[in-house]
This record gives C-alpha cells, structure tokens and sequence, in this order.
C-alpha cells in the first residue's frame, strides 16, 4: 500500500453501477458508472479499473474498499458491505451536515432516508414492490414514447400545459398515456405529466424534515424534474455535486470509518 | 468477495415429540375421515373448539392447513385455482391456497404423513367471524361443495373493551350451536366435558404463554420462527392432555436453556418484535437473516394469540365468549396499542418489524398509522416489509432483505 492510502465505495445498483474512489482528504480522485448488465462481478472491476486510471493509482493503493446496492455481494475486491440505505445516509450527510430527508430515485427503488442533526438514522423507507415513481418507470415510458431517456428532461421542460396521470400503476399509465396521444396532447405535456406522476408518488410516501436532498441517476440526469419537485413541496432542495454517486460516495467514507477502527 | 456469515440457529430437542403429537393428531382425523366412525368437525383457529370437543368431534383447523401449505411452498402454485373460480388473488392467501389445493386434489398432509391422501372430510363447518369475515366466506364454500351444514359465532369487531353486551351475544351465540351440533353429533351435550375441556385449554394456555415468555430473558432461548412452529399444538390440540403434555416438555427445556444462558441466536445482540403474520414460505430463511444479523426476532402478537387467559372451567360459555372475543385482532387499535406497549416493555424490545401481508388487511396492523403512533411514543424505531402470509407471488426477498439488514444497520447506530 502506497503512503497515501484510497478509499474505494462500490455501488451496484439494479441498473448503474458506480463506484468512486476517496483519498485520505475525502476528495473524489476517481468516479466511474456503467450499466449493470447481467454479470455484476465483471461490470464493478470494469469501474474499479476505470477510477483508478482516473485516480493515476494501482489497486494495491486501496486500503478498504465497502460495496453497496443490490449487487453488493457481487464486488470480488469488497472487504465488507453496507446497505444502499446507509450509504446513502452518509454520503448526503458528508455533503450537508445537518438534519435532512434525502430522496433517492434509484432505477429499480426509492428511498426517504431522515437523518437527525448527527446524522443518525432516524428512519427510512423504501417504494414497495411497484415501479411507481422509480426510474424504471421513467425508462418504460420512453421505450413507449419512443424518445431516448436523455431528452426527457428537455422535453418536459418545453411543456406549457401539463398532462395529469392519475394512476401509480406503471401499466395503467401506460394506457393512460396512450389516451392522451390519442387525444392530441403535446409530447411534452405528456413527458412533463410523467415527471409529475413520479414526484407524486415519492411524497406519497412519507412526510419530511429537515432540509430536503435529492440524489440517484433519475435526479442527475433531469434537473428539471428536481425544479418540479421544489414547487411542489414548497422547499428549497439540495442536490450534491455527484447525485448519482452518493450511495458510492457513503461507502468510501465507511471505508474510511471502518479502517480507522481497524487500525486503532 | 464478501462471504456471508453463517450464524448457529439452536434447535430445540422437543421438537421430535412435538411432530409425534401432530402425526398421531393427523393420522387420527384420516382413520375417522375414512371409517366415518367419529364424526369430524372443521373450526377456525379461535372458533368454539372447546365446545365441539366436548361434544365428541374431531376437530379439523383448515388454517393450519393454509400455514401448511405456505410452509411447504405449495401455496403459489394452487392459489391461481382458487383465483379462476372467483376467488380474487386480494382476499386471504389462506382461503385461496386451501381452496386452491382442494380443487387441484392436493395436500401438503400426504407429504408429511405416509398414506394420509386428504384433508379429513368435515360433517360440520364451524366459524367464528372474530379474525375477518374471510373464514366464513372459506367455510361457505366447502359447505356449497361438499353439502356440509355451516354455524358460526358473528363477533363484534373493533372494539377498545370488551363489555358485557358483547360477552352476553357471543356466549348466546355459542349457547345456540348446541341444539344443532347435538343433531349433527348424535351426542347429548354435557355441561361436565365442556368444563373438563375448558379446564384443558386454560392450562395449555397458560403454558404457552410461560413457554412465550421465557423470551423475555436475556439472551431468549427461543424465536418467533420457533414459535411459529411449536404453537402446532396450542392451535390444534388445545383441549386435549397432549397439548399439556407437550408444553411441560417444551417448558422445561426451554427454562433450563434460560438457566444456562443459552440464547436461540448466537451472541443475540438485537431484540425484535414481529407484529403481523409470518410468511411462511420464508421461515427458514428469515430466521437465518435475523440470526446472521445477531438478531433474534423473540416475540410476536402472532404466537400471542394463542394464550387466552379468560377460560373459567366453572363459567364455560361467559368465558369462551370472553377468550374468543379478547384477541388482539378483534381489538381497536386504542387497545392493539397498549398491548403493543407492555409487549415492547415485557421483552425489552429494540425494534419493532411489522409485517404489511398484502392478502391480510384484519392482521396487517401497520395501516393506520400505528408504527409512527408507536414510535413516538416509546421512542423504538420500527420498519414495515411488505409481503404476504402464503402467496409468494407477492413478496420481493432482495427488498425485504435490504430493508431488514438496513433497519439492523439503524439499531446498531443507535446503540453506540
């Protein structure tokens, strides 16, 4: 191990798997997120190699390295894993040290995580077994809309008169959907309506406190849905510098944690 | 990679007697099911067994079939019969796995004890309606079925106090099944077996809740997984010497386990109530997930519901209809609150998991509100996990094990 050991999060989500690489100042020296794709192992030392290339570092530079997400289990270079539901929690926390909600919309789950001025854990929760409100459902629609995922958020924004989904069933929408192509309404009426089914459904699911933060690739790669989603909590949100990285991010930072109890 | 931990989960010895019991329980219901020289009757789990064992039944529970039929994960695969026929995949998982099974002419008792071929055939249908209206619903149809009279007990639901109304309709109701019940038996009723089997099911009663409560030591000797499996003869043979015999045994065992500090889960350092019902496809690997979290899951209003402190042998029918009307499904939430409280306090509780059974709203209890009610005001956090008693078809393993070990995660932080 060099003098200046790093600190490796691997994140593998149902969808994206990210992995992001801390130096002993908590400075992100390397980042990389691909598709998770069917062989989870592969896909996480594909991203190790790539934010290490980035980080100008070698793997035995690694002094600990924490996996999380679905595919945690699946990280061969892991010491030890974390829940996706931790993670998240202390890597918004390292970015706004104070009570807070966070919001992850994850491709496959949503999560509200509350955390107290300490940054414990005082509660979660997790979507349930629905993809109402995820990014599934986001990817679901654009496959039927036959529009490519990275245009929505501009599209939507283009709206005027927004469309309402009533349903949080992704196959009702779906039928919804069609009704109003079928009744002549624009696409970005109907691309904005689905950012707005999305919102609503996350604060369906619980209350918040604290300061609101927002984090997950949904939230990365559409800002205006973020913009939406503060009209209509009537609250200021934060959103981290890396939103799809937090989860990675928290478990660098329990690597981190987790060496120093290891050295001490 | 990160090699899973494998904890220790403590068997418990008496089990061998216990499966003895069922069998010899089981076996006997299929002699008389095919010799037709005992009549049988079929009861839900909390209906008037005392009554119709006093009156020379066998008595058959068809909801310990439908926990069968989970355990044994045959459940899914005859739930879709019951579905095509009406019956909605919404309504109790139980009425659909054991309707289910009867019309695809299976049983997960022909697996278990050699030669049983089906379930015993009823002469009676006995309901009590105190659990949900789903029982009556579940009987009725084997009652159009198989041409078999149906009675039941209609029991006044939600209420905070069971007050002397309720008791005096209950026991009136309970009294107007005899005349019936003497025509289907052949058998005269006699008030001095009713109370022999009173006496009966108050001292197996008594001796589950000692049994139950051994876990509110430090470590508990025993799990909510055990208990979901040792409670086999408080549900079927309550009323009977054996169900007493048994749980002397179990008793036994279980204090000196308590005496030597053994705990059911190795190096326990979590306590965890389960409110709601079990999924009972899942038992084996939710006792692993808790055990691997040094979690022992201790207690459950589930296994609870099995003691019933109000049976006087020397007020049979007052008492029945007080035993019967005082569980913790029939209460108000007012009163599944305060329960829940001296449970939370009784065995020193760090959190609470309820059970959301998609196919149970009557014992699904986080729904209105009650685990933020709860966690205000005894400041234990609880989780939710959404799943169902038996159809798998309905439960997400990846979540509820992310939820579960997440949950874990917050009770470890807080204890630093």
């Amino acid at each position: 191990m060099s003098s200046k050991p790093l600190f490796v999060g691997a994140d593998v989500g149902a969808s994206r798997t990210k992995v992001v690489v801390l130096d002993s100042e908590k400075n992100i020296v390397g980042h990389c997120v691909k598709i998770s794709g069917t062989d989870f192992t592969s896909t996480a030392n594909l991203c190790l190699d790539t934010s290490l290339n980035m980080a100008g570092a070698e793997e035995s530079d690694i002094a600990k390295t924490i996996s999380t997400g679905y595919g945690r289990k699946n990280v061969s270079f892991a010491n030890d894993t974390v829940t996706e539901i931790g993670c998240h929690a202390k890597g918004c926390y390292h970015y706004f040290p104070t009570a807070i909600s966070i919001i992850d919309i994850g491709g496959q789950d949503n999560k509200i995580i509350k955390l107290d001025e300490n940054g414990k854990r005082s509660s979660f929760k997790m979507n349930r077994k629905c993809a109402a409100g995820t990014g599934a459902f986001l990817e679901e629609m654009s496959a039927r809309l036959d529009i490519p995922l990275e245009k929505m958020d501009e599209l939507a924004k283009q709206s005027e008169d927004m469309v309402k989904l009533g349903s949080y069933c992704t196959v009702f929408s779906a039928t919804e959907v069609l009704e109003n192509i079928r009744n002549g309404k624009k696409l970005p009426d109907i691309v904005k309506g689905l950012f707005f089914s999305v919102i609503r459904r996350i604060t369906e699911m619980d209350s918040f406190t604290g300061k609101v933060v927002m984090t997950g690739g949904v939230v990365a790669h559409n800002p205006f849905l973020v913009e939406m989603m503060r009209k209509l909590i009537e609250r200021e949100i934060l959103v981290p510098e890396y939103p799809q990285f937090s989860g990675a991010i928290g478990a660098a930072l329990y690597a981190m944690e987790k060496e120093l109890v290891d050295i001490n | 990679m990160v090699e899973e931990k494998k904890v220790v989960r403590k068997k418990i010895e008496a089990t061998g007697i216990m499966n003895k019991y069922m069998a010899d329980y089981f076996y006997e219901l299929d002699r008389a099911s095919k010799s037709r020289d005992k009549k049988i009757a079929w009861c839900t789990s909390v209906g008037p067994a005392e009554l119709l064992l006093s009156m020379g039944f066998l008595v058959y529970y068809p909801e310990n079939h439908g926990a069968l039929l989970g355990t044994s994960r045959m459940s899914t695969d005859v739930i879709p019969n019951a579905n095509v026929i009406g019956y909605s995949p919404d309504i109790c998982s139980y009425l659909t796995a054991d309707i289910g099974a009867y019309l695809k002419g299976v049983t997960p008792l022909s697996k278990a004890f050699e030669g049983i071929e089906s379930v015993p055939k009823p002469d009676v249908l006995v309901y009590n309606t105190n659990q949900c209206r789903d029982v009556k619903d579940w009987f009725g149809w084997y009652s159009r079925e198989l041409n078999v009279p149906l009675l039941g007990v209609h029991t006044h639901r939600n209420p905070t106090d069971i007050g002397e109304n309720v008791v005096s309709s209950i026991s009136q109701q309970i009294k107007d099944l005899v005349e019936p019940l003497e025509k289907i038996s052949g058998n005269k009723f006699d008030l001095e077996k009713l109370k022999k089997v009173v006496a009966l099911s108050r001292e197996c009663s008594e001796l589950w809740k000692e049994v139950l409560e051994t876990a509110s030591t430090n470590p508990s000797p025993l799990t909510f997984f055990d208990g979901t499996i040792h409670m086999g003869p408080a549900v079927v043979l309550r009323g009977t010497q054996q169900a007493v015999d048994y749980y002397k045994i179990l008793l036994k065992e279980l204090k000196e386990r308590v005496k030597n500090k053994e705990g059911a889960v190795e190096d326990e350092k979590f306590r965890i109530y389960w409110e709601g019902m079990p999924v009972w496809g899942r038992l084996r690997a939710h006792s692993e997930l808790f055990a691997n979290l040094k979690a022992c899951v201790l207690a459950s209003t589930y296994c609870n519901s099995w003691i019933f402190t109000d049976f006087d042998p020397e007020d049979p029918f007052t008492s029945m209809a007080k035993a019967y009307s005082e569980l913790f499904i029939v209460k108000s939430d007012e009163a599944k609150e305060k329960y829940m409280k001296r449970m939370i306090d009784l065995f020193k509780i760090d959190g609470v998991i309820y059970h959301d059974a998609k196919t149970c709203p009557n014992n699904s209890n986080n729904r209105y509100g009650m685990p933020q009610r709860l966690e205000k005001e005894t400041g234990i956090p609880s989780l939710v996990i959404n799943g169902d008693l038996n159809d798998l078809r309905l439960i997400s393993d990846e979540q509820t094990k992310t939820n579960v070990e997440a949950f874990i995660e917050q009770l470890d932080e807080n204890k630093r």
